[in-house]
């Protein structure tokens, strides 16, 4: 490891160029430290994948990165706007206007359709059903998913789940995807289809990307590689663009 | 695998006879396939008149002729500089990698950093494959599965030894 990148600049704004950035992030779960002076920057429509054994904190790291948990010591930006120091509701806000999340196992809401899962960052967002629910269904077909619109997450494969998962995270048109071991619960053939199709998707539209991931396959999608060990973030040699 | 910059690297632990570099080679790097005495004779000789090393004065004994071998510190100098380069990434660098490891510990290199390099640097070739893979036909693809998949073995391998780099510099040393 090279040392932790983009260590605490003397500015009180993101570092240029970067949309995301931690600065020296702590934080314990009880007397359990999961992050212990983690910094990280990303730029603008990057794919960086942060990859690490279990336990190392590189999940906890996503969520502070996008202001689901506040750290107990240190800075996280995004786009100019110090995340942990906004409150609740703007935090809240800002994930839903401005984020999009893919989790590991899709977690999609079992009582509702797909389209309706697909569509339902833009009804929480005050978008009218209708308008609403034609911007989800524009995502079928792009995504394999055609056909499937009508179904329930009971009724799909993992696979299927997590390409709804990942139309849910984008249909909106964040400007920052954060993915949790995306392809975590599935089988090779349909990781790579969902990861073929995330990579296309943000490229397309300049979507910055948190990729967490133990997988050196999927992390082979991203544009770079960081590692977390011990609650700290160090850039791999060479690793770099 | 460079047989003459790892018995340089066994070198640097201290001055030595070829004989014990043979037994020393054997033990941790011949994998059923032991050093011939005249090639680590030969190999001595030519380090020795490349300036990596230097022949001490001939130890009359009971048996035939010897005499230890010193590393330079152009020796010295090469030994870093291949244990810090990363092995390109291919199918058959196992045991280079192997040896670069165990030598790195050996001699109380860091062979953590060492291990990060080399990880990024399958990381640049899986990125490339994986790039070759998204734009090429299904041929490409297949191909270069083939070498990510063998790239993603040796991945495991790096992190799995990254995890114990302690326990195996005291099994090294001992």
């Amino acid at each position: 490891m090279t040392g932790a990148e983009n260590k605490a600049g003397a500015g009180n704004k993101a570092g240029a160029g970067n949309v995301i950035e931690a600065r020296g992030l702590s934080l314990s779960f009880g007397r359990t430290p999961a992050l212990r002076g983690a910094s990280l920057g990303v730029r603008r429509g990057e794919i960086v994948a942060v990859m690490g054994p279990s336990g190392s904190g590189k999940s906890t790291l996503l969520h502070c990165l996008a202001g689901i948990l506040v750290p107990d010591e240190g800075e996280a930006w995004f786009d100019g706007q110090r995340l942990d120091s906004l409150s609740d509701d703007r935090r809240s806000a800002l994930r839903r206007m401005r984020f999009g999340f893919v989790f590991q196992s899709g977690q999609l809401v079992p009582e509702l359709t797909a389209e309706e899962n697909v569509a339902l960052p833009l009804l929480l967002s005050g978008s009218r059903r209708g308008p609403a629910m034609a911007a989800a269904r524009r995502w079928f077909p792009a995504l394999g998913l055609d056909g499937l619109e009508r179904r329930r997450s009971g009724e799909l494969s993992g696979g299927q789940a997590q390409r709804v998962a990942l139309a849910r995270g984008l249909v909106a048109e964040p400007e920052v995807l954060f993915a949790d071991e995306p392809t975590g619960s599935l089988d090779s053939m349909s990781g790579e289809l969902v990861m073929d199709l995330l990579t296309a998707a943000v490229r397309e539209r300049g979507t910055t990307v948190v990729l967490v991931t133990h997988d050196a396959r999927v992390a082979a999608y991203a544009d770079r590689e960081v590692v977390v060990r011990d609650g700290k973030v160090g850039t791999l040699t060479g690793s770099q663009p | 695998m460079s047989v003459p910059l790892t018995l340089l690297g066994l070198l640097e632990r201290g001055p030595s006879h070829g004989y014990d570099l043979k037994r020393d080679y054997d033990a941790h790097f011949g994998q059923g396939r032991p050093l011939r005495y005249s090639q680590v004779y030969a190999t001595l000789s030519r380090l020795a008149r490349d300036g990596k090393a230097v022949a001490g004065p001939v130890e009359q004994g009971a048996g035939p002729e010897r005499r230890r071998y010193i590393i330079t510190e152009d020796g010295v100098a090469d030994v870093e500089s291949w244990l810090s380069e990363p092995v390109p990434p291919d199918p058959d660098l196992q045991s280079e990698l192997f040896a670069k490891v165990v030598l790195a510990l050996m001699l109380g290199r860091p062979a953590g950093g060492y291990l990060d390099a080399q990880r990024a640097a399958h990381l640049r070739r899986m990125r490339e494959l994986t790039g070759l893979k998204q734009r090429g036909n299904a041929i490409d693809a297949l191909l270069a599965d083939h070498a990510i998949y063998r790239l993603e073995a040796d991945l495991r391998w790096i992190d799995h030894t990254a995890a114990r780099l302690d326990q195996l510099a005291r099994a090294v040393r001992s």
